[in-house]
């Protein structure tokens, strides 16, 4: 590597994703000296995401963001969809509030946003150094972190705080020490097909205005997999793919191809795509397990922000993780900067960091959501509610003259029966949805 | 490689990725160990299809279309199997619309 800077750096970020670039560029405001090393050859080509991405944290980066972010689309439907093989019922929610500044969702092409966003660290100060891997920690003699060591001949990078946004697999917090437990359990495997299409088609087809989009997140679409399936429209594509417990994938033997073609052909998302053509399949993994998996934030010298640290937001009301990304990283950067400032980069010296985060939306979220990731991918949320509300609608809306109709509770106790849904089930899972969603 | 019911077959699909493939292979797999595994997790849930069983009770992998999503590493039961780094910086896949 090129003599970045022979006496080292004020802090290190890995990663160029939204975790890596929001602390690079809170570092920079800050007037610290900060590197990015990004393993791609440009930001976000390593990444994939599964839907929208909420950019109201983004206010903190660039009051105007939405002017220049390279949006696909801006979501002003959102359809929550509950499948069976040959049933939906679907809560559809549009708000034309969500077409306008400041907006609500976005829909983006990782490789645009990533690189725009690590351009607003660049353009205020941050140095960012592409395809170089940070291969790992580079300590002192106190063992505290000093610093990584990259796949440049000399690419030894030094510096007082080293912030880990390097992603799901993170190599770093792992060889740091920061993960009790990282079993396959508390991960998914997102898999997406790009499919071409005409934007006029994808407005006429999903009822759009022109740079207007569609987000649904379908539950009961994986079969006996935990999971779920998502369809998004871009400006002229949409993504389509589902998410699938990786311990649950792995015990089906099931392709993940075969998984997406499966959700394709629903009859309810089926002639969504017609006429389209593959343009880009691509795979992912996501840390779902909620806050009771993330590993240890802070170690002598270093921060873990995103991914990473476990961040994404997989609450099933609530899909997210590009803002708490975001999040995170804004407050690694302050709190790195505040700590080089006092002179403290040891745990307890970045220990702002955690306070940061619990009085933002990043760690509250998670603490009160923290019992969800286990409702959602719970047998009876996947694999019999969809089917006793499938059933339930499909019989109040079924007119079987000259038989009366059959009151609701008749309906919804017929529907729970041809099932094997109790009520001391419902009564149960109840009480869990009201504990983790009050 | 299995055709999906749109018709694509998986060389298809995996022909809409870009590659840069490094000259060495950032996975490598324990012969010994994979032949006394039995239930061969990777071979099924690898989404780039990387893994096949071979006639004589191996495993054969290839490196060059990965995506570097971990799920073989992760699904793997055996201490040991597969080891898995990342490819050197600027080599591996280049997604376009992730």
């Amino acid at each position: 590597m090129s003599p970045l800077s022979p006496a080292g750096f004020d802090a290190v970020v890995v990663g160029a994703g939204p975790a890596g670039s929001a602390a690079a560029f809170a570092l920079a405001k800050a007037g610290r000296s900060v590197v990015i090393v990004e393993r791609g050859p440009y930001p976000g080509s390593k990444n994939v995401y599964g839907g929208v991405v909420y950019g109201r944290i983004l206010d903190q980066i660039d009051p105007e963001w939405w002017q220049s972010v390279p949006v696909q689309r801006w979501v002003v439907r959102r359809s929550t969809m509950v499948l069976t093989s040959s049933q939906s019922v679907s809560v559809d929610v549009r708000s034309q509030a969500w077409g306008g500044p400041p907006h609500n969702g976005m829909t983006i092409y990782r490789a645009d946003f990533d690189s725009w966003l690590a351009g607003k660290a660049v353009a205020q100060g941050a140095r960012l150094v592409c395809s170089t891997v940070a291969t790992g920690l580079i300590r002192d003699a106190s063992g505290r972190v000093c610093g990584v060591s990259t796949d440049r001949p000399q690419g030894e990078l030094r510096a007082k705080v080293v912030i880990a946004a390097d992603g799901v697999n993170s190599f770093l917090a792992k060889s740091a020490g920061l993960y009790r437990d990282s079993s396959a359990s508390h991960f998914t495997l997102g898999v997406k097909e790009v499919l071409d299409m005409d934007p006029e088609v994808i407005e006429s087809r999903f009822g759009l205005g022109g740079r207007e989009g569609l987000d649904i997140e379908a539950l009961g679409a994986t079969g006996a997999i935990p999971g779920g399936g998502f369809l998004y429209t871009n400006h002229d594509s949409v993504s389509v793919g589902v998410v699938v417990a990786l311990d649950g994938l792995a015990a089906s033997r099931r392709r993940p191809e075969e998984l997406v073609a499966s959700f394709k052909a629903h009859p309810s998302i089926a002639p969504y795509l017609r006429n389209s053509t593959l343009r880009e399949y691509s795979a992912h993994l996501i840390p779902e397990g909620g806050y009771d998996t993330m590993p240890d934030l802070v170690a002598d010298g270093m921060l873990v922000a995103g991914d990473a640290a476990g961040m994404t937001l997989a609450s099933g009301l609530w899909l997210e993780g590009v803002n708490f990304a975001v999040g995170a990283g804004l407050a690694a950067g302050r709190a790195a900067a505040a700590a080089i400032e006092a002179g403290d980069t040891t745990a307890q010296g970045l220990a702002g960091y955690r306070r940061q985060l619990e009085a933002s939306f990043v760690l509250a979220d998670h603490m009160r959501l923290r019992r969800a990731p286990a409702l959602v991918l719970s047998d009876r949320v996947q694999g019999v509610y969809n089917k006793v509300l499938c059933d339930l609608a499909e019989q109040l809306f079924t007119v079987d003259n000259p038989a009366p109709k059959p009151g609701l509770l008749t309906l919804a106790r017929r529907s729970m029966a041809k099932h094997g849904l109790k009520f001391r089930h419902l009564a149960k899972d109840g009480l869990e949805a009201a504990r983790t969603f009050r | 490689m299995t055709a999906d019911p749109a018709g694509v077959s998986f060389g298809e699909r995996m022909a809409t990725v870009e590659f840069r493939v490094a000259g060495n292979a950032h996975i490598t797999v324990d012969a010994d160990v994979c032949a006394s595994c039995t239930t061969r997790e990777c071979v099924t849930a690898c989404p780039a299809n990387l893994f096949a069983e071979t006639a004589d009770g191996g495993i054969l992998f290839n490196y060059e279309q990965c995506f570097e999503c971990g799920t073989c590493y992760m699904v793997c039961n055996k201490e040991g199997a597969i080891s898995w780094s990342y490819p050197q910086g600027g080599y591996g896949v280049v997604f376009r619309r992730g």
